[in-house]
């Protein structure tokens, strides 16, 4: 398969009060079109940085991201983002907030009736189309995140950004909503970049799991190559012994190589640390 | 045994009906009884003091000698507007005879000029205050959107906004009146100059409550919803239009009723001291006219001042309802 994105050993510095901070060092990473691609490690490793970057949310400091051949420089709509907190515009309803980003995209080129259904058609493909008329603050979570995903797809990106899409909701919600995921990728082919903290998320979805290690100066610590069948059954799963090889595989990874001692000394909480520098980006 | 599904029924639908009369009850206990008390009370308090205060125009007003007045002064009104009628009347029918006794006579059409009645004065009041609220909205709310999108013209823009803002408007009108009469000279002025007095005033003290609260509604759009609008690429016009003001919209409202709050109080005052037509002029010829009537008109004034200024707060909720997405943002 070709390689449509390029993220070509990006290093990201934020400057902050007390110096330079090195949030990423030399991320090196070649997707795939079609593929899907969980990014896992622990909080504040910088994985929502990487996305940002890619998103063109950042800049990078060193080095930079190509997607098709063409440097990203700013954000755009072909790097489609699906934020964790849903980012649904509260005054639009449902079928408004895709339509927004659908006459954005294809406004010029296709007309009324085209845009009206291709709306519709997204909005059916993640069984969102019975609260088309709703606002987001009348629906559930898991249905606002749908709406996201939704409108995401509806920019028809060249590459979909996922930031913990699936953080926010219920143990059984999400269960449903990753099926859903995995019955629309096979349909399109989409190719996927998705940010979890969910072991079996990202066994159960990825072709390639990216397993970062901590900060600061994170990097690409491991890449697990996922060959499981396609279409797969988490019940089936959940007895496979490959399954549970490359699920323990991602936890040794996790909580022995980069074992995190998080830092509980009270002047120095490390929310905070990540807020500053949130506020200078 | 269809006795017994009768008896059960009517059971059923007597609880249901002693159920409602509770909700009715305790609602009439907590929203309708207790203002009505108030009121009661307030007016039984207000007519025991007004007897006790003697002064040199008489005792002071209660609340019958002010519902008398307020009867006085609309039959006034009426009798004023029949004045007019008739002196329009006269006049029509002396031109229309000397244009018949003379077909080249240009017939000369006078205004009446009667005193303004206290209806009068309550509609000049009112079109002041929205016309000086109406021209500080549309300096106010373009420029709150702009500061609050743009840091560096934020910063620059701020020192001056806090300066400005604690002084009371009225010490601007002196100046507001000289320049007015410097600059707006035209022999046959569409718009009196107390008119325009009066309502530059009362844009003055609009413009920051509206400009601060615009600006700050405006600088705290979730930082998601502007990173969606990066992703799709709106532009800048579109950004403000989809994004930007649905966001800002309550805050734009707490600025304009705050605004419209503090125009009305400004208004009086200001007719007051520079004897511009409207309710102050009203409240102040009164009192210079010293009557045995005077305090009692005050005030009936007094009390119609704030009514007009609950109408006004109100209808900006109202149209805050009808304007925002978010009903729950304009409660009170």
């Amino acid at each position: 398969m070709s390689v449509i994105l390029d993220i070509s050993h990006i290093d990201m510095v934020f400057p902050t009060s007390n110096g330079p901070f090195t949030a990423l060092k030399e991320v090196d990473l070649k997707v795939s079109e079609g593929e899907f691609i969980s990014l896992i490690g622990h909080s504040g490793c910088g994985k929502s940085t990487v996305l940002n970057v890619v998103a063109g949310l950042y800049q990078a400091s060193v080095g930079g991201v190509v997607l098709n051949g063409k440097e990203v420089t700013a954000p755009g709509p072909e790097r489609a983002v699906v934020f964790q907190n849903h980012s649904l515009l509260p005054w639009l309803t449902v079928y408004q907030n895709v339509e927004l980003a659908v006459k954005q995209v294809f406004g010029k080129t296709r007309n009324k009736k085209q845009i009206k259904d291709w709306v519709e058609h997204n909005l059916t493909l993640v069984h969102m189309d019975h609260a088309m008329d709703k606002r987001p603050g009348e629906i559930s979570g898991g249905m606002k995140q749908r709406v996201g995903i939704a409108r995401a797809l509806s920019m028809e990106p060249d590459i979909l950004l996922m930031d913990e899409p699936f953080g926010a909701l219920d143990a059984l919600t999400r269960a449903h909503m990753q099926d859903s995921l995995m019955e629309i990728q096979s349909e399109l082919k989409n190719t996927i970049i998705m940010i979890t903290h969910d072991v079996d998320e990202a066994v159960l979805l990825s072709d390639r799991i990216v397993m970062m290690t901590n900060g600061p100066a994170a990097t690409i610590g491991e890449i697990l190559d996922i060959n499981l069948d396609r279409p797969r059954d988490r019940l089936a799963l959940s007895v496979d012994s490959e399954y549970t090889r490359l699920r323990s595989e991602v936890l040794k990874f996790l909580y022995e190589k980069q074992r995190k001692i998080e830092d509980i000394s009270p002047n120095k909480p490390a929310k905070e640390v990540n807020q500053k520098r949130k506020k200078i980006a | 045994m269809s006795s017994t599904v009768l008896v059960k029924n009517k059971v059923e639908s007597d609880s249901a009906l002693r159920i409602k009369i509770r909700i009715w009850l305790t609602s009439f206990l907590k929203f309708v009884l207790p203002p009505f008390l108030g009121v009661v009370v307030f007016l039984f308090l207000w007519t025991a003091a007004a007897q006790n205060i003697v002064t040199s125009l008489g005792t002071f007003p209660g609340p019958s000698a002010v519902w008398v007045q307020l009867g006085t002064l609309y039959d006034e009104h009426v009798a004023e507007r029949e004045k007019a009628e008739a002196f329009y009347l006269r006049q029509d029918k002396r031109n229309a005879a000397r244009v018949a006794q003379d077909s080249s006579y240009t017939p000369k059409v006078r205004a009446y000029t009667g005193k303004e009645t206290f209806l009068d004065q309550i509609a000049t009041s009112l079109v002041t205050v929205l016309s000086g609220f109406f021209v500080a909205a549309l300096i106010a709310i373009p420029l709150g959107i702009a500061i609050g999108l743009n840091g560096i013209l934020r910063s620059a823009v701020n020192p001056i906004i806090q300066i400005f803002k604690p002084v009371s408007p009225l010490a601007w009108l002196p100046l507001v009146t000289m320049v007015v009469s410097a600059v707006y000279v035209s022999p046959d002025p569409v718009i009196a100059k107390s008119f325009l007095n009066s309502m530059i005033t009362v844009t003055l003290c609009c413009l920051w409550p509206m400009l601060i609260n615009t600006s700050v509604g405006v600088a705290s759009i979730p930082e998601d919803l502007v990173n969606v609008s990066k992703v799709l690429c709106l532009k800048p016009l579109k950004h403000v239009q989809k994004i930007v003001l649905p966001c800002a919209i309550p805050l734009i409202f707490t600025g304009m009723r705050l605004s419209l709050g503090v125009a009305w109080m400004v208004l009086i005052a200001a007719e007051m001291l520079a004897q511009n037509p409207g309710l102050g002029k009203f409240v102040w010829d009164e009192f210079q006219n010293g009557s045995s009537d005077s305090l009692a008109r005050i005030m009936t004034a007094v009390i119609v001042i704030g009514g007009i200024g609950f109408l006004l707060d109100r209808s900006m909720l109202q149209l805050q309802r009808w304007v925002s997405w978010d009903k729950s943002s304009a409660v009170h």
